[in-house]
């Protein structure tokens, strides 16, 4: 028998359709109401489930009450095991994050849960360590790359999972400060990490990477960056898993969502500012290492605000040095790479081509468009 | 009891309609591996006792032997009868689904194609089989003269200077052409500047295997949006550090790159090689040609395009050819003929040295040479156009099908083989390319896997050849659209086939475990069944 969890944040998306770019805050909320919303993400949840009919007799779906996901289930045909309580009409984060604490304690095999990525941002705060579970697109936004493409896709991975038929791997939550999107800026972080199940666009024999393989391929990106790096020069580490496993060869700890910075193989500043990164740049020589974060395949813009426009220009283009894992490229299917700095000119200057490091002596020149 | 009057056994019998639909079932045999079968004791052959007068003359012939080379224990190998050999191998070949058995469109960027089997029986003849390697050259002219002679032919077909066919594979053969680029480049006192190779996303990816093993860094050139290697992407990437540029064409989508002479050009100017790989020429044979866009360097595959043939049914064999700047490295020995006979010519000082033991694998020599003889120049090209045809007729019939598509330079015709995809069935039904794979199985056929870089999603890559009739590729298209019509309305079908094979679904994860890797009969024992 397995059982998944299913959450759904009856209020994600709910901004979108009535062009409130987003939905965080309970004012929004009202003003969506008032403006005619629909919450869509019942539905959206139902439709992920449809695929799972079939695994009915051999599968149990464990929910919240009423819109948090128990209507959605049995909309779909299942009968929930429902848990917990909630203030029907008016949940908020929190709930996502009980629900979260609450069905990954009772040892299921998956959890699905319908958002964005403000939702996702909530999940991930909770979220034991390497926990299975799967985003269904409902949010307004979705940079994070944690959700399915879309509700049924997000139920047929599930399927493939429980059937052993797919494979988890790390997968990144990013959100926008909805403050200020509103005003017309964009600013995302990277808030963490979720171990998602996904399956490449062909699986099949040795020459499907597994995620271990994945694994490997940032190392030996790390190999090849750690042999090129120079004496006396800062080199200021992005966020993202392939930046990660640089720090890693060097045997310094890295935040994960943060900007660090290391120079001779030392740590010599940790989840900084672009304020710091501006006062550090003034001082010594500097190269950046990004890797593509989130979904889409954003360089710059998405993430790793810290490193912004005036940082970018101070340092100059040939000192950027852009690295990825190969599958990561795959997953974009060699599509360009995007930036968004909130800058035209830095854009206009990272518009073209970078020699990608993809391996240990392995470079893809790869399209950068603003 | 009654009994059928005459007139009745007489009528005409009502003969079932051909299935539109082969109904075809493997077989099973519960066969076990071989050394399972061993009887101890059990002999397929009994030499007799030689006579008491040879063995005075001869002694034991084991005397000889230093002790260095006798074994301490004798060898783990099965014990067998002839009949139980026999038998076995045979039940093996039914339960398998090989290129003389099925529609083998399927295995796309391989060239699979009829290999004629008068040109086995050349190469199994005595006359080649007892030849050694060391005999005076006196006494294999012939031999000798066959590796000139299909040199020549080959030289003709790429337009360039001199050939190998020492390398005894397709990347043995590229890592050939990568070694002499590496030794032209030392010669000329760049060895060390030159420390780049440039690829392509969708050229085979032993290009970028061989010259790695070289030591190059690679850089790979992804698509353009209508699926071409990105010319911009080229430019960026060229430098004074550009050793060599690698590179197939029509690449493994089966799309020819028009501007392939601006990619050569590119390269030359910035002081870089090119080397064309042809190991699938299946789609160009006496239309173009590595001389005229320009290259350096190409190799073949007498395996695919020459038809020795592909796959487990012989073994590869790699042709490389060269212009005359970069004929002093080519392997040794060369052949050579001074006008009465023909000679191996050790002495090239400035040769990468040898790639393969002794001269290569002849009896795809030999089978290659055979199989262009019999076609000449004029049947070289008919190849190569009843192969594009063939491709082209069964692109059309593919985007017939509901779900199917051709990523990339839409409207375009492909030369030898086609990537597709699935992606529009698998968003629509659910049922992925690979299960449609299982799924051919049930009718008698397959497709397989070979979809480097993997960024077609749900990707099928179909390469019908000169070989198959035009009655063969519709029963190809029938089976596909009989199986994308079931994931349309009832893909549970497809979700678990195969139905009529033996094994049902194979644990693919083991294939990314080292540890549940056996390739060997001792490697099983050792990790399967924790045997020493």
């Amino acid at each position: 028998m397995n059982r998944i969890g299913l959450i759904v944040n009856p209020l994600a998306g709910i901004g979108g359709r009535v062009g409130l770019k987003g939905s965080d805050g309970i004012e929004t909320q009202r003003r969506a109401r008032e403006l005619g919303a629909i919450p869509e993400s019942l539905h959206r949840a139902t439709a992920s489930l449809t695929p799972l009919l079939d695994l009915r007799s051999t599968l149990d779906v464990v929910t919240f009450p009423g819109e948090m996901g128990e209507t959605s289930a049995r909309d779909a045909g299942f009968t929930p095991q429902v848990i917990g309580q909630i203030h029907s009409g008016s949940t908020t984060a929190e709930d996502t994050r009980r629900a979260v604490n609450n069905l990954s304690a009772l040892d299921v095999d998956l959890i699905l849960f319908a958002g964005g990525d403000g939702t996702a941002r909530d999940v991930c705060s909770v979220m034991p360590s390497r926990f299975p579970c799967l985003g269904i697109p409902s949010g307004v936004k979705i940079q994070s790359a944690v959700y399915a493409t879309n509700p049924k896709r997000a139920g047929e991975l599930a399927g493939m999972y429980l059937k052993g038929r797919a494979r988890l791997r790390e997968a990144e939550v990013l959100d926008l400060d909805e403050d200020a999107y509103r005003a017309g800026r964009i600013s995302t972080r990277l808030y963490g990490t979720l171990h998602v199940p996904y399956r490449p666009l062909w699986r099949q024999n040795q020459k499907t990477p597994s995620p271990a393989a994945e694994a490997r391929q940032a190392e030996a990106v790390a190999a090849d960056i750690v042999e090129q790096m120079q004496a006396g020069v800062a080199y200021i580490l992005g966020p993202g898993t392939t930046t990660r496993a640089i720090a890693q060869a060097l045997t310094v700890e890295k935040t994960l969502v943060g900007v660090d910075v290391v120079r001779d193989g030392q740590l010599v500043a940790k989840d900084v500012t672009q304020a710091q990164l501006l006062s550090l740049t003034e001082t010594m020589p500097a190269r950046i290492i990004v890797t593509p974060i989130g979904g889409q395949g954003f360089l710059f813009g998405r993430g790793n605000q810290p490193i912004g426009p005036e940082v970018i220009r101070r340092v100059g283009r040939e000192n950027i040095i852009v690295v990825s894992a190969p599958d990561k490229l795959r997953a974009l299917r060699l599509q360009p790479l995007l930036v968004d700095t909130g800058d035209a000119v830095a854009d206009g200057l990272l518009a073209g081509y970078f020699s990608v490091v993809t391996g240990y002596k392995e470079r893809m020149v790869y399209k950068v468009v603003s | 009891m009654t009994h059928p009057s005459p007139k009745k056994l007489g009528a005409p019998k009502a003969v079932a309609p051909k299935p539109a639909l082969r109904r075809f079932h493997q077989a099973r045999w519960d066969e076990p591996v071989i050394f399972e079968l061993s009887s101890p004791g059990q002999r397929g052959v009994l030499p007799p006792e030689p006579e008491a007068a040879i063995v005075q003359a001869a002694g034991d012939a084991f005397d000889n032997l230093p002790a260095s080379l006798k074994r301490k224990t004798a060898p783990a190998l099965p014990e067998m009868s002839q009949v139980h050999v026999l038998r076995h191998y045979l039940r093996l070949s039914q339960e398998n689904l090989g290129a003389d058995l099925n529609i083998d469109v399927g295995q796309g960027t391989c060239t699979m194609k009829y290999s004629p089997k008068v040109n086995d029986q050349l190469a199994r003849s005595h006359r080649l089989t007892e030849l050694h390697p060391l005999q005076p050259l006196s006494t294999v002219q012939g031999v000798l003269e066959l590796m000139y002679r299909l040199e020549d032919m080959l030289k003709e077909i790429s337009g360039l200077d001199r050939v190998t066919l020492q390398p005894g594979a397709g990347s043995a053969a590229i890592f050939t052409n990568i070694a002499m680029i590496r030794a032209f480049h030392e010669s000329r006192g760049e060895g060390r500047t030159r420390t780049e190779v440039i690829t392509s996303s969708f050229s085979h990816p032993s290009n970028a295997a061989a010259a790695k093993v070289a030591g190059y860094t690679i850089i790979t050139l992804p698509p353009d949006a209508d699926g071409y290697p990105d010319l911009e992407a080229l430019k960026a990437a060229v430098s004074a550090r550009t050793a060599a540029l690698l590179i197939t064409n029509p690449e493994d989508t089966g799309i020819f790159n028009p501007r392939i002479v601006e990619f050569v050009d590119l390269v030359h100017r910035a002081g870089g090689l090119c080397s064309y790989d042809q190991a699938n020429a299946n789609g160009l044979l006496g239309i173009t040609r590595a001389r005229e866009a320009g290259f350096d360097l190409c190799h073949f595959n007498l395996h695919k395009t020459f038809s020795t043939p592909h796959g487990c049914g012989g073994p590869a064999s790699g042709a490389c050819c060269v212009t005359r700047d970069l004929a002093p490295f080519l392997p040794v020995p060369t052949v050579e003929f001074d006008g009465t006979s023909y000679y191996l010519d050790f002495n090239r000082p400035q040769s990468i040295g040898k790639v393969r033991s002794w001269y290569g694998v002849t009896g795809n020599m030999l089978k290659a040479y055979a199989w262009i003889m019999s076609l000449g120049a004029e049947g070289l090209r008919e190849v190569a156009e009843i192969a594009v045809l063939n491709n082209n007729y069964l692109l059309n019939k593919v985007l017939e099908i509901r779900g199917a598509s051709a990523p990339y330079a839409k409207g375009k015709r492909r030369i030898e083989q086609v990537r597709y995809s699935w992606e529009g069935l698998a968003n629509d039904t659910g049922v992925h390319s690979e299960e449609i794979g299982f799924r051919a199985a049930d009718f008698g056929t397959h497709y397989w896997t070979s979809h480097h870089p993997f960024v077609v999603p749900e990707p099928m890559t179909l390469e019908p050849t000169e070989s198959y009739s035009r009655q063969d590729l519709d029963e190809y298209i029938t089976i596909l659209k009989h199986i994308a019509n079931e994931a349309y309305t009832d893909p549970e079908i497809v979700h678990t086939a195969p139905h009529n094979s033996t094994v049902h679904k194979i644990d693919q994860e083991s294939f990314d475990d080292p540890d549940a890797w056996a390739v060997t009969w001792r490697a099983y024992q050792r990790k399967l069944k924790k045997d020493r």
